[in-house]
């Protein structure tokens, strides 16, 4: 795909559908057991279950009362159960003696441009612990959005997982043989992404507003819950936060900084349109009240929502703290003055800030770093477990392994382990063949990558954040989110051609499959839609980023997605808990 | 042509009858049929002969069961090495049936190839069977045993084996003179004779019936006969008298009279469906009679000994020298044919034969037709006519006047008559002699392509059946790949070839065409007892997922799960993995999870949630000591009391020295000091400590005023210096011990600098406290300690002394206009003059 030429980007597909989809079979299932029921659901399916059918859906279809699973039924209720759960063992232990069958249900559109497979622990699964489960809805989910929107004329990827997933993907579509040859796609391209490509944008702190009201609210599946301080009454106020949001999508995507401006020029419209009522006579009036007025009372609704969101932001990140965050984090992305910022993270830790903050910035230093130097890896270690306690022993372990901290390597001198991982690395699996270790070996290279793709952009004066030049304002100018850069490069090189060294320091797995079955229209507005796919999650840092690359080029991204993440999710994923 | 009607015989007014010959046999049978055992399988089915079975029952000579197709062609033939056999049958499947006197059923197939076997009961075994029919209904094909002592037992489907053994009939102490099996609303019963009385068995009651217009003088029941469709019901008596009606007993259509008093040796339906005659055909040792509703019959003289064998569509007449079918005439043909025919498709038959001689009264024949405007009806008689004449020549006749015809018509479709030659040439092609597929076309339509299909690879006529897909262009899945997945599945067991040849061969001719299933073959391969075939086989599978069941099965169960990781199914890695559990012992399980990374980590997964023992176990076999530390650590958590507690993490402790990991082996240590120590404070103070961090427990020391078990802490756990200062001055500032922090700060130099005092004072809002600090904060933070006290402006004045932009707009932004323009004029002059500079 070239960026050929300012295009106005291509509208979305209709992923309505999907839901649809899912509802159908799930009222097929339900159907399947005729009679009253009780329906029990795991915990974290009952928000996606809220998005695809209500309560009356339920209701109309015998369903008597609904319970989370790990609850006891009430005795009396109904005879039938139905169990709606993810196959895990642990949830799997509740329940005895079932018959099964599959709620194939993968994908949960988010927005109009986000679908979310809504699989947090895919990110600890595959990554920490080399669980190879979801790869195979991974690889459905893609078959299905092939049949749907596809077929995909051209497939990119980088990174172990992507490309087993695209592999399967494959085979799956041989084994069916492909009945949507011919027609015409609606997305074009696609492009997958391990998470473990870019672990840096993932640990960044949020800026885009989007992105800070999920740092500090926690977006769930679509929808906030925004607190008393926010909604400056008693109660808490659910509300969905998408495209159909009039003044969210207007600055979901914005720099917080112009945000507030914007915000209080939009009340202040919105306010004349009030007062256009003082000099209206009867029949104006009456025009107004019944056209314009219930929008208006809407849309400040949503105003004063947002603005008692961002009040609230503020009034937590406004700390010096927050500042001197975003300093620290800015030093190491440029990667100068690395003991001022160790002794920043120290001091967090010595005054025990937060347990996640200090774990994020740690992992930050050393994924930018190649590694801590031997001193500084022990020393933080033992002051983090003093501040927060010695069960994070296990945590860092797992950071180890998944090798988000690591230690600086003193030379290249393989280990015992990883010789031994490469001696098992020789059957024809090899190529699917987990590589926990390897994770022990692998150099994150950020410094030299950065270099390469020109991560920080070199700056004359400010930033103008409301007029950004390129995706580096979703980092207030600082850096370019590394994911979204690859992609950019990718799609406009047509593949991995001049890119070798920044693939090499990226430890390869790349690939670039075209289809030569489907049809190749450039015409077609298809080739301008791109499918990203991120495996272990993405942040709404990188959709914004990538929306943003979208309007510059005339192109649209979809985003399918594990989960949305961020850097918190990702830390607590990491996070051994107490027994 | 003219004598065409030659073979034809009324019966009554409407229906003819004609006995064709389909073949000559030359099975060379020394013989005579009736000293042989025989069964021919329907819609030109096999037959099954056992030869001297009953009379010579001298042990040194053994029977022989020989297999013929309907042409006399030897299929197959064994000694017959069993026990008193006493009926043969076939299956729908065209599996033999052979049923010995002790109630066993030996299974074969047409090659003569022991198959299986099942046994009726022990009640059969023990009174042994007097009798046995094979019957077919909509479950399958069934048995019905008479045994010994007068009792009947039935199994409806013996694919699905349900034995019944049905209620007594009361007084019998004889055999019955004649009994059969119906089929009723899906309900198998037996109806029985017993001289003059009928008794229908059902599964729970045994009734007395009496079919309706019986002639009183008919006597004893010797016969009866039940139509290919269970529909119908012939019983023939004492007399001769011969009663046809519903098998339900509710009607009788017609009676008749044969005089002959001697019971007939078979007794079998003729019949068409969808026709309205109804007729039986009643063999004698040389005589042969068709009956139905008519005073007269058709009588036959037999040369030879014969054997009736019923169709869907008439009667096949089997003998040592030929092989006839007798059946009703269909309509169409009887239009066409019948002398002095006036029926449009007789004229247009007349009207192309004149054509071929050139003669004009083609046209007044055609014309004939037209003017009633009958063609298109001449045309499909034709078309009909053609589908049931045996003889190509007479077909060709017939379908070259519908051809003819279908000149003169604008819209014929032509679909009828294209299928119609497709099937003749697929007819004549499987009755050839060296086939012996016998079919007519109501049989084929019937049995469906399907079906005819798997017959001619139950024959193992595979060219002809892949010609046959080709020529009717059958998709290729439901036609050639199944063709050669079952030629495949017969190769394999060609036991003269080695494992690498039968291989090659099926690779070569299947490739890849779709819908083949190399792994069914190699199941079949396996099935023979070629392993190393079926592994070869596999390797052509495609889809790895599908390997994996038949290598269990071969419990090659390490390549099934290598198969399983390929293909990326986490589900069926598990099932693979727990196969394996259960059939390795521990050690080995261990050894081989180990040289998969993507199952040990499934299986760890599992065991993580399942079996944490386990996850010892498997981290111990490895000598994994850093995981069997984490293990350890893990479940100290779980342990409530302090000891217990020490207790696992003393194991960590050397788990992780064994690991060399000399950061954990410190700090597990360390911990476990904590722990010692936290007992003693909590003894001491009364207060939990449990489960805080070192940097808590101090915290709480000094929130509580232990400010000397606080410093102890602090020396013993080596805390550095700045944790500990920012420590103490909050939790100090916490307590609002004001007094003790100044002495505090006092003590020595800070190592963290003033500005945190300044800092927490503020922050618990003393800003008298936080004035102290200030002028001790360096200069470069004085400007920002300043601002934090609220002292605005010796802020100022710092800020100006270092001539700072930044500073100076930070003290500006805090400047309130109402009380500090004084100092946010000055503050605005200085910064200008540091601009213009």
């Amino acid at each position: 795909m070239a960026f050929a030429g300012r295009r106005d980007a291509p509208e979305p597909p209709d992923f309505g559908i999907l839901k649809r989809l899912a509802r159908d079979q799930l009222v097929y299932l339900l159907e399947q057991l005729p009679g009253k029921k009780d329906l029990f659901i795991e915990a974290d399916l009952m928000s996606p279950l809220d998005r695809i059918a209500n309560v009356s859906i339920l209701k109309q279809h015998d369903v008597d009362k609904l319970y989370k699973v790990e609850t006891r039924p009430a005795p009396g209720a109904s005879d039938q159960f139905c169990f709606l759960v993810r196959p895990r063992v642990r949830t799997m232990r509740f329940i005895a003696d079932v018959t099964c069958d599959e709620w194939s249900f993968y994908l949960l559109p988010l927005d109009e441009d986000i679908i979310s497979m809504e699989l947090p622990e895919f990110f600890r699964d595959y990554f920490l612990e080399g669980d190879h489960r979801w790869i195979n809805p991974v690889a459905r989910a893609l078959q299905l959005l092939n049949s749907l929107y596809g077929p995909f004329g051209k497939a990119y990827g980088i990174g172990r997982c992507a490309k087993m997933s695209h592999e399967l993907w494959r085979d799956l579509e041989e084994e069916s043989e492909g009945e949507g040859q011919g027609r015409k796609p609606e997305i074009g391209h696609v492009f997958l992404m391990d998470r473990d490509v870019d672990y840096v944008t993932a640990l960044c702190s949020q800026v885009v507003y989007e992105g800070l009201v999920d740092d500090t609210f926690r977006i769930k599946c679509g929808s906030v819950d925004f607190g008393p301080d926010v909604t400056s009454s008693d109660r808490s106020i659910k509300v969905l936060l998408n495209a159909q949001d009039k003044v969210f999508s207007q600055i979901r995507n914005e720099h917080f900084s112009s945000v507030f401006g914007f915000l209080s020029q939009k009340s202040r419209n919105l306010q004349a349109q009030y007062d256009r009522r003082r000099g209206m006579d009867i029949k104006q009036m009456k025009d107004f009240v019944s056209q314009e007025l219930k929008g208006l009372k809407q849309e400040h609704r949503l105003l004063s929502l947002h603005i008692g969101a961002c009040e609230s932001i503020m009034k937590k990140k406004t700390k010096q703290d927050f500042q001197e965050t975003i300093k620290a984090e800015h030093s190491l992305l440029e990667g100068f003055d690395i003991r001022e910022s160790t002794s920043f993270i120290e001091e967090h830790i010595d005054r025990q800030v937060s347990p996640i903050e200090s774990l994020r910035l740690m992992c930050l230093l050393s994924i930018t770093e190649n590694g801590l130097i031997p001193k500084d890896y022990r020393s933080l270690k033992t002051q983090y477990l003093q501040s927060y306690g010695p069960e994070h022993l296990l945590t860092f372990h797992n950071l180890k392994r998944i090798g988000l901290l690591t230690e600086q390597a003193a030379g290249e001198t393989l280990t015992a382990v990883e010789s031994k991982v490469s001696k098992l690395v020789t059957d024809r699996a090899a190529g699917k063949i987990t590589d926990a270790f390897n994770s022990l070996a692998r150099k994150s290279n950020f410094r030299a990558i950065s270099k390469k793709l020109g991560l920080i952009p070199r700056v004359e004066g400010e930033y103008d954040l409301k007029m950004p030049r390129d995706m580096a304002y979703v980092f207030g100018g600082a850096y370019v989110p590394l994911s979204c850069k690859i992609i950019e490069q990718v799609l406009e090189r047509r593949g991995w051609q001049g890119l070798e060294e920044v693939v090499r320091l990226l430890n390869g797995n790349e690939f670039s499959v075209s289809d030569s079955t489907v049809e190749d229209n450039p015409a077609w507005e298809s080739q301008r839609v791109i499918l990203t796919v991120f495996l272990g999650g993405c942040t709404f840092s990188e959709i914004a980023a990538l929306r943003f690359l979208g309007k510059e080029r005339g192109c649209k991204f979809i985003f399918l997605t594990t989960a949305i993440t961020n850097s918190a999710r990702m830390m607590e994923a990491m996070i051994e808990a107490r027994a | 042509m003219d004598c065409y009607t030659a073979n034809w015989y009324p019966l009554g007014e409407e229906a003819f009858y004609r006995k064709l010959e389909l073949y000559s046999m030359e099975w060379g049978l020394r013989e005579d049929l009736r000293d042989c055992v025989v069964a021919a399988a329907p819609y030109g089915g096999p037959i099954a002969l056992l030869r001297n079975s009953r009379r010579d029952k001298a042990p040194s000579s053994r029977p022989l069961l020989e297999i013929y197709s309907a042409s006399g062609l030897l299929l197959a033939s064994v000694p017959w090495k069993s026990g008193r056999l006493v009926q043969l049958g076939w299956t729908a499947g065209e599996d033999l049936l052979c049923i010995q006197e002790d109630g066993t059923v030996l299974v074969y197939n047409l090659f003569c190839e022991f198959k299986r076997h099942f046994s009726m009961g022990n009640e059969v075994l023990q009174n042994h069977v007097l009798e046995a029919q094979v019957f077919h209904t909509e479950f399958g094909t069934g048995v019905a045993i008479l045994t010994g002592a007068f009792r009947f037992s039935l199994a409806t489907n013996i694919d699905d084996l349900k034995l019944r053994r049905l209620p007594e009939v009361p007084g019998l102490q004889q055999p019955p003179g004649c009994w059969a099996v119906l089929s009723q609303d899906r309900v198998t019963v037996v109806l029985l004779a017993v001289g003059p009385e009928l008794f229908l068995l059902d599964n729970t009651s045994c009734s007395s019936v009496t079919p309706p217009g019986l002639s009183p003088s008919a006597g004893p029941f010797l016969h009866m006969a039940v139509s290919f469709n269970h529909r119908l019901l012939a019983l023939f008596c004492d007399s001769g008298y011969i009663w046809m009606g519903l098998a339900t007993l509710k009607e009788k259509f017609c009676e008749f009279n044969s005089t002959v008093r001697s019971p007939p040796k078979q007794m079998v339906w003729c019949t068409r469906p969808r026709s309205r005659q109804r007729a039986v055909v009643v063999a004698w040792e040389r005589q042969l009679m068709v009956v139905g509703n008519s005073s007269e019959c058709i009588r036959f003289v037999l040369d030879e000994d014969s054997h009736l064998v019923p169709e869907l569509d008439g009667v096949r007449i089997l003998s040592r020298t030929s092989h006839e079918f007798l059946h009703e005439i269909p309509e169409a043909s009887q239009e066409i044919f019948r002398i002095a025919s006036m029926a449009p498709g007789a004229l247009l038959l007349e009207a192309q034969k004149e054509y071929e001689k050139e003669s004009q009264k083609a046209d007044e024949y055609l014309r004939e037709i037209r003017e009633q405007q009958l063609l298109p009806e001449a045309v499909g008689q034709c078309i009909e006519a053609a589908g049931y004449e045996h003889e190509p020549h007479t077909q060709k006749s017939l379908l070259r006047a519908a051809s003819f015809g279908k000149c003169f018509l604008d819209k014929f479709p032509p679909e009828s008559f294209v299928r119609m030659c497709q099937d003749l040439r697929v007819l004549n092609a499987i009755r050839d002699y060296q086939i012996g597929i016998p079919l007519t076309f109501t049989q084929y339509k019937q049995l469906t392509i399907e079906v005819l299909l798997d017959r001619l690879v139950l024959r193992r006529l595979y060219p002809l059946a892949i010609r046959i897909c080709e020529f009717l262009r059958l998709p290729e899945i439901q036609g050639v790949s199944r063709i050669l997945a079952h030629w495949a599945c017969s190769k394999v067991q060609q036991k003269d070839k080695s494992d690498e040849e039968v291989a090659q061969a099926i690779n070569q001719k299947l490739g890849d065409t779709p819908g083949i299933s190399y792994s069914e073959i190699a199941t079949r391969a396996y099935d023979c007892g070629r392993a190393e075939l079926a592994i070869k086989l596999l390797e052509y599978e495609p889809r790895s997922g599908e390997q994996v069941p038949l290598l269990l099965k071969m419990k090659r169960s390490k390549l099934a799960l290598g198969k399983a990781i390929e293909s990326g199914d986490t589900d069926l890695v598990y099932t693979v993995v727990l196969h394996l559990k259960n059939e390795l012992n521990r050690g080995t399980f261990f050894m081989t999870l180990q040289n998969q990374p993507v199952a040990l980590s499934l299986y760890r997964q599992f065991c993580r949630h399942q079996e944490r023992d386990t996850l010892k176990d498997l981290y111990n076999q490895d000598d994994n000591h850093q995981e069997l530390g984490n293990f350890h650590v893990h479940s100290s958590y779980s342990e409530k009391r302090i000891e217990g507690r020490v207790g696992a993490l003393q194991n960590a402790l050397d788990e992780f020295n064994k690991a060399r990991n000399d950061f954990a082996a410190k700090a597990t240590e360390e911990q476990i000091k904590l722990l010692r120590l936290q007992r003693h404070l909590q003894e001491d103070f009364d207060k939990p400590y449990l489960d805080l961090s070192l940097h808590d427990t101090v915290s709480t020391l000094i929130l509580d005023g232990h400010y000397k078990r606080a410093e102890q802490l602090y020396r013993e756990f080596k805390i550095p210096d700045k944790r500990y200062w920012w420590l103490k001055i909050s939790a100090l500032a916490t307590r609002g011990d004001w007094e003790e922090m100044e002495k505090f700060s006092k003590s020595k130099k800070s190592p963290i600098g003033y500005l945190p005092f300044v800092e927490v004072a503020v922050k618990h809002h003393n800003r008298y406290e936080a004035r102290k600090y200030a002028p001790r904060v360096p200069p470069e933070q004085r400007v920002k300690a300043f601002v934090l006290v609220g002292d605005l402006e010796q802020a100022a004045e710092a800020a100006m002394e270092h001539k700072s932009e930044a500073e100076m707009n930070l003290v500006l932004s805090r400047c309130s206009p109402g009380t500090d323009g004084a100092l946010a004029e000055k503050l605005t002059r200085a910064r200008a003059q540091l601009l213009k500079k």
